[in-house]
């Protein structure tokens, strides 16, 4: 099973009676998995906070509980988890964070590690599905025995690959119950000050218990050139790389064991750390005095897999090393080879193409982004979007736009894109914030019903909750209204008639008010799209204009460009094309934007392509 | 075939919806049928839009990395022919390369932004790789479904794997038998054309 789903066994064996979680690459399956287990409550929170938060409530009444994000989610969660590392816990409470080391889907790589130390917790650390299903149901023993959140820290190594698992049975465990408590759970100035200095003994003691675990452990080896300090899955790349060293495997990586390190650097020549991403471990050895390598050896960034691994270190022991390819900032290698870029495109059909197509053709605009699939309208062909930084950001950035623009910028529309999760995750409170402010913004709600970047989950919008049952269903209109925006300022459309499309963005943006443009078509990888009879290009009567290729379709392919002299002289380059009627799904946007109308329905073509 | 103490590395290469996780699937289910230790990478997320999809396989006694060694791939699993040019230089020296010669263009290069290489395969072998390429589009149609791509890759490449082809075969076929079963006897054809087309390639 991959390391998502042993997180989820690891967690309902556990007896983990409450699962919370927002969806992000690559922690998305967690949940996923853990809403398999029919007797464990499982659910899609609004957003990270709010998933903390859950998970705290069912700890603090005395359930075994845990909440799952992406490394970013934990930014958002913090807050909470900052306060209740004062308070503890009642059941044992597990904060699963997955960085994704390598950016295969994210906004930065940030480390997560790092809210250990800041947070004064616990951090476990492991190298494979296998330890991720282990350390899942140890991480909520330590919870308990030292009074603590975990946190379980995974990279996306882990979250994404198979290995095998030996799972076991499941815990039953009695529910504690809610015991009051102000004295603890009231963190006013007073009670947290009391709190303190029982976090910080609490840390020590989880430092002395670093030293003993089975957790962590030194792992002899016959090459005593260099000894590793390793954490998570570089723990196998360096057993892959170099099998004869020596090292100390950490599992429970935050409080570092300075004593056990200590104890395998006296053994090598040299100690070298090698951790995904930042030099934290690195630091607090040689904060202790502690001769130590690590980051001027290795990237601070990216996986530090046995193609980086590798000749790095033999590089460093003077011995040859082959010419390795450089690591890119993906999953994978690259090869000397050179073959073109292909990066995520929209799908076919789908319902933001229109939006992109408007934006783009619309002059004297800045356009705020968010996170979602609709980021990549900042690509070809539509180039409509100017910012995109964390989720819900749009709000507050385009208000920020809008009053912060120069004397040049004052005939600038200013415009936000935000998506329909997006904008209950974060997004409501900004638009409230731009309404109270008087923001001069329209706003584009692009509502399709699911989480479309992760794979399609629910959320409030959509209907369903996390078992696909039915569930109460946010009216995003009155939502919008509710907010404040004015009722003859929000506009619901369907985003494949161009026309209505095109006439209320035209119309919203020279309003100076705020404007809210919702969209209401379902996002085509979901159950809630339906197909229509493709489409086909009359090749007698395409001009060559390329006008649908603005669209940015995948269905719609070039089959031959053509240099013409126009009757001035000057000249003009035709772009001919065909439709793919395989994946066409017939959404009826590019035959909007066909002036010869020479896109018409497959059906009127026979088997040669012409037209009957 | 291997010493039993050494790894055998899969890489599966091809474009998000076509199918490359589920022959990685499929080839793990397989190993771990016969005791291997076994370990998958799976890349999802941006991928899942059209962007290249790669999936590591590497089964052995034991597996440490999940991610393949540079050049240490044994056999390359080209779905698209740029696809397998892109990652060629992870095969070992003797390695082999199964590619569909089915060629998709991205948007980027219908757009003109980029160019198509005239002939991904041909470059392959001009790097004296071992390259068998066939039109498993073609093959697929034949048999009345696209879908099938997917088992006559997996075909191509049953004979150069250390157990015999008819347990990769009876793995796919298990596949549908409980869940489509009248895709079964399509689904053998598949394979053996599979096996043929690279066969005479």
């Amino acid at each position: 099973m991959s390391g998502n789903e042993a997180v989820a066994r690891g967690a309902w064996e556990a007896g983990c009676r409450v699962a919370a979680a927002y969806p992000g690459t690559p922690s998305t399956e967690i949940l996923e998995y853990a809403a398999t287990y029919a007797d464990l409550y499982a659910e899609w929170s609004v957003n990270e906070k709010v998933a903390l938060e859950v998970a705290i409530g069912a700890s603090l009444a005395g359930s075994r509980s845990m909440c799952a994000m992406k490394h970013v989610g934990l930014n958002v969660a913090s807050d909470a988890l900052m306060t209740q590392t004062l308070i503890g816990v009642g059941g044992g409470l597990v904060v699963v964070v997955a960085d994704d080391v390598g950016l295969s889907s994210s906004q930065n790589e940030q480390d997560s590690r790092h809210w250990g130390r800041f947070a004064h917790l616990p951090v476990l650390e492991p190298a494979d599905a296998q330890e991720a299903y282990e350390m899942t149901r140890e991480a909520f023993a330590l919870s308990e025995q030292f009074d603590t959140p975990v946190i379980l820290r995974l990279t996306t190594r882990i979250c994404h690959v198979k290995g095998v698992v030996v799972p076991g049975e499941r815990e039953e465990r009695p529910v504690l119950g809610f015991r009051k408590d102000p004295a603890r759970m009231v963190m006013t100035p007073l009670n947290a000050g009391r709190r303190i200095p029982l976090m910080l003994q609490r840390e020590e003691k989880l430092r002395e218990f670093a030293e003993v675990t089975d957790l962590n452990r030194i792992e002899d080896g016959k090459d005593a050139r260099v000894g590793f300090v390793t954490s998570g899955p570089t723990y196998l790349h360096i057993l892959e790389s170099f099998p004869d060293a020596p090292l100390v495997k950490l599992g429970l990586s935050h409080p570092a064991p300075l004593g056990l390190i200590r104890s395998l650097a006296e053994k090598v020549e040299h100690l070298v750390v090698v951790e995904e991403v930042e030099p934290l471990l690195e630091q607090e050895i040689r904060a202790a005095g502690i001769p130590v390598h690590g980051k001027d050896l290795l990237p601070r960034m990216g996986e530090l897999a046995p193609h980086v691994l590798r000749p790095a270190i033999r590089a460093f022991l003077g011995e040859a090393v082959e010419p390795e390819p450089a690591p890119r900032r993906t999953l994978e290698f690259t090869v000397p080879v050179k073959v073109f870029p292909r990066p995520p495109t929209m799908c076919v059909a789908c319902p933001h193409l229109g939006i992109y197509y408007c934006l783009s053709k619309i002059k004297n605009t800045q356009i705020a982004g968010d996170i979602g699939c609709y980021t990549l309208g900042a690509g070809h062909p539509w180039n409509a979007l100017d910012t995109c930084i964390a989720m819900g950001a749009s709000m507050g950035v385009a208000l920020g736009l809008d009053k912060g623009r120069s004397p040049a910028d004052k005939d600038k529309r200013v415009i936000a894109v935000i998506g329909d999760s997006t904008f209950l995750h974060m997004g409501m409170q900004g638009l409230l914030n731009i309404v109270y402010n008087r923001g001069n913004v329209t706003i584009l709600l692009l509502n399709n019903s699911t989480v479309g970047m992760t794979g399609g989950q629910e959320h409030p919008g959509s209907g369903r909750d996390i078992r696909g049952m039915d569930a109460p269903q946010v009216d995003f209109r009155k939502l919008v209204e509710s907010l404040g925006v004015k009722p003859e300022r929000i506009h619901e459309v369907n985003p494949y008639e161009l026309p209505t499309l095109f006439k209320a963005l035209r119309e919203e943006v020279k309003v100076e008010d705020t404007s809210v443009i919702i969209t209401n078509q379902p996002c085509v990888l979901t159950d809630r799209y339906s197909h229509q009879p493709p489409y086909a290009v009359d090749a007698e009567l395409c001009t060559g204009c390329s006008n649908c290729l603005a669209v940015g379709c995948p269905a719609i392919a070039v089959t031959r460009r053509e240099t013409v002299i126009k009757p001035n002289g000057s000249e003009k380059e035709l772009t001919f094309v065909a439709i793919d009627s395989a994946a066409c799904t017939g959404c009826d946007l590019c035959p909007g934007t066909c002036g010869p109308e020479a896109i018409r329905p497959l059906a009127e073509f026979n088997r040669a392509g012409a037209r009957v | 075939m291997k010493g039993e103490d050494q790894v055998t590395n899969i890489l599966v290469a091809g474009i998000g919806g076509q199918g490359v996780m589920t022959a990685a699937e499929v080839l793990s289910q397989t190993a771990l049928s016969q005791g291997y230790d076994v370990k998958k990478t799976e890349v999802a997320g941006m991928a899942q839009r059209g962007g290249v999809v790669t999936s590591h396989v590497r089964f052995g006694r034991r597996v440490l990395s999940p991610a393949i060694p540079n050049g240490e791939a044994d056999i390359l699993v080209g779905f698209e022919p740029a696809e397998a040019l892109r990652w060629c230089g992870q095969l070992r020296p003797d390695g082999v390369a199964m590619v569909n010669r089915v060629r998709q263009e991205p948007p980027v290069v219908t757009l003109g932004l980029f160019t198509y290489p005239d002939d991904p395969v041909a470059e392959m072998r001009a790097r004296g790789i071992e390259v068998h390429a066939f039109d498993a589009g073609a093959i697929a149609r034949e048999l009345g479904n696209l879908k099938l791509v997917n088992t006559v890759m997996l075909g191509a490449i049953a004979d150069y794997l250390p157990f015999p082809a008819e347990i990769l075969k009876e793995e796919i076929v298990h596949r549908f038998r409980a869940r489509k079963p009248d895709l079964v006897a399509v689904n053998e054809t598949a394979f053996e054309a599979g096996r043929a087309a690279q066969a005479a390639s």
